[in-house]
């Protein structure tokens, strides 16, 4: 039984990890309805800042997850400028297709300037540590990331349900014209948006590389995830996202454990096919 | 003003008939065996963009799930001639025709699903297949397939000293592939996927049966890119999962036909003919300079054609159309003028 609530643990703290990818990608989802294939590249991105101000500065991941964010927010922002923008009107596929151009181009300068090695950022402050409750082990990095995610999507959830930015975003997502009409600023609500959605994983990036490598492939894995979490979830809905993330966390770590590792992503994929044949719009989705 | 847009039909064809006598004499005419293998890919990416484009471009369903079908002709071909030692023909058979049965299969749920969740479920069903593949011991699991070394010749579709024969064979299976998408085009079914296309529920109101016709489009489209993944295991002499059944291969896919336009006969063609040449000679001329040189440029490339002209080189070429005969009607006019005064 302890061996249950162990995984059941490892499984819910990488979900809040993957809950805090995913509600940036829903965010621009549910706003934009555009489809960021190069939010793991974001993520990867943000893991590298962190880990060269950890390797060359000796910042701690617990500091430099702020400069990561920020840093994606910037990125995001420069990326709907430049890409997204121009995307908006035309086919639905095509805003996918540029972020999947922007995904090989920010992963091959990775390749090129940080060569393809796996690389782990030893001797943080909170590495090693754990926090033992009875029989159950919470490895302290990996619990702060948890918590510090989950506190984000909560702190964006609030921003759009009780700020007044929040409300120009969701009229913007209702209706673009009306909105303008309003006198709200589309193009920078958008632009703020997906920087948001950036900074999302930005944050995420920057508390992780104290415990998983970091690689330029590493980012593909989390965009998966996350695309799945979001459709599971439902169109641009966070809380959904959050649930999804959650279960698919624990179904990976649970598939993993009881089926065999090679597996656990067989089941999560073709437990979201499942689900999305009874839900076509997600779980909560409308 | 019918007699002359008939004679415009008629230069479209005596064109066509030309490049139909010139292609098969390119390889005697350029004796590079690098361009050689540049227009062998070129004709395969055009027939294997054109199977996505039936389901893709004329029905409308952005499959992401294309490299599955891909992967499972080339397992086909590979399994006859690595784990049976016989000739890979009823290989391919035998997967071409599995692929279009798992195609039924997974599209029967996929088709629920609209858009951007269509999308991403064929993503899962990617993952799920290359996942498999990799630990699937009948298959040699992650290993791969590894040609041995045959009697070459048609018989067993594999050369090793010169690529003229590739090229015929993957000539004739773009010419096949283009065969059937040109015949779809034309014949009542095609009218089907439009229909089912620009709008679903109009669609089913008057009477066509949606799943049907989308399930019909997604075998025949699974069939021609499992013969497509047939010809590149038997080109490459090596399957493995990540090779054949990865996302990047799916947007391969899907790339060449945004790129060159969807939902038009030659749209695929452009898409490869220019999309190839540019990836293999970049490689070629960056790749040297250390990792991903050539990839960034590739991106950059993706970058400004889609946001550029959404609608690919054929939104391109109709943009340059309407462009000159803009002009053309502004000379006419002002022509008229004149006669006015």
């Amino acid at each position: 039984m302890t061996m249950f609530f162990q995984v059941a643990i490892d499984g819910l703290l990488m979900g809040m990890v993957y809950a805090l990818v995913a509600s940036g990608l829903s965010l621009i989802w549910g706003v934009m309805d555009v489809i960021n294939f190069a939010h793991g590249e974001f993520l990867m991105v943000a893991m590298y800042v962190s880990y060269w101000l950890g390797f060359l500065m000796k910042v701690d991941p617990i500091v430099s997850w702020i400069a990561s964010g920020a840093f994606c927010f910037i990125l995001g922002a420069i990326t709907y400028r430049l890409i997204i923008r121009q995307c908006l009107g035309g086919p639905a596929l095509s805003a996918l297709l540029a972020t999947f151009g922007l995904s090989m181009i920010l992963k091959n300068i990775c390749l090129n300037r940080f060569s393809p090695n796996y690389r782990l950022l030893t001797g943080t402050l909170l590495d090693g540590k754990k926090i033992l409750l009875g029989d159950l082990i919470f490895p302290l990095p990996q619990l702060i990331t948890g918590l510090s995610a989950l506190a984000i999507v909560f702190i964006i959830f609030y921003i759009i349900k009780r700020t007044r930015l929040g409300w120009a975003i969701q009229a913007t997502a209702m209706d673009k014209e009306a909105a303008e009409l309003m006198g709200i600023k589309t193009d920078w609500i958008f632009a703020f948006v997906f920087g948001l959605g950036g900074a999302c994983v930005g944050i995420a990036g920057g508390l992780m590389p104290s415990y998983l490598a970091v690689h330029p492939e590493v980012g593909g894995l989390f965009s998966l995830i996350a695309f799945i979490a979001v459709a599971m979830g439902g169109f641009g809905s966070i809380p959904g996202a959050l649930l999804a993330a959650l279960f698919i966390g624990l179904i990976e770590a649970f598939g993993g454990f009881y089926i065999a590792p090679v597996f656990k992503y067989v089941v999560v994929f073709g437990l979201y096919i499942v689900v999305v044949m009874f839900k076509p719009k997600g779980l909560f989705g409308w | 003003m019918n007699i002359t847009k008939l004679k415009k039909q008629d230069i479209y064809w005596y064109l066509f008939i030309i490049i139909l006598i010139i292609i098969p004499l390119i390889p005697f005419v350029a004796n590079n065996s690098f361009f050689q293998h540049i227009l062998i890919l070129v004709l395969l990416f055009a027939g294997m963009s054109q199977s996505w484009n039936i389901i893709g471009g004329y029905a409308g369903q952005v499959s992401f799930g294309h490299s599955v079908f891909f992967g499972i002709g080339a397992y086909g071909a590979g399994m006859a001639v690595v784990k049976y030692g016989i000739a890979p023909w009823p290989g391919i058979l035998i997967g071409a025709i599995s692929a279009s049965v798992v195609a039924v299969i997974i599209g029967y749920p996929c088709f629920k699903l609209k858009g951007h969740y269509f999308a991403i479920a064929t993503f899962a069903i990617v993952e799920i297949f290359n996942r498999l593949f990799m630990v699937w011991y009948w298959v040699e699991g992650a290993l791969g397939l590894d040609y041995p070394m045959v009697e070459v010749g048609w018989k067993n579709f594999i050369w090793y000293n010169t690529k003229i024969p590739y090229y015929y064979g993957a000539l004739i299976l773009f010419i096949v592939i283009f065969g059937v998408v040109r015949w779809i085009e034309k014949n009542r079914f095609g009218y089907y996927l439009a229909a089912v296309r620009e709008d679903q529920e109009a669609a089913e109101s008057i009477g066509i049966n949606s799943t049907m016709v989308k399930l019909t489009a997604m075998a025949i489209s699974a069939f021609l890119a499992a013969l497509c993944g047939a010809f590149f295991v038997q080109y490459n002499f090596r399957v493995d999962p990540p090779m054949v059944m990865s996302l990047s291969m799916s947007m391969t896919f899907v790339l060449v036909t945004i790129l060159g336009g969807a939902g038009t006969i030659l749209g695929p063609l452009m898409g490869a003919l220019i999309l190839i040449p540019l990836q293999e000679y970049s490689r070629a001329l960056w790749g040297g300079f250390g990792g991903g040189i050539d990839l960034i440029i590739f991106g950059i490339i993706i970058v400004v054609v889609v946001v550029r002209q959404p609608k690919g080189i054929m939104g391109i070429i109709s943009d340059i159309k309407k462009y000159s005969q803009r002009n053309k009607k502004i000379n006419f006019d002002t022509r008229k003028e004149k006669e006015g005064e």
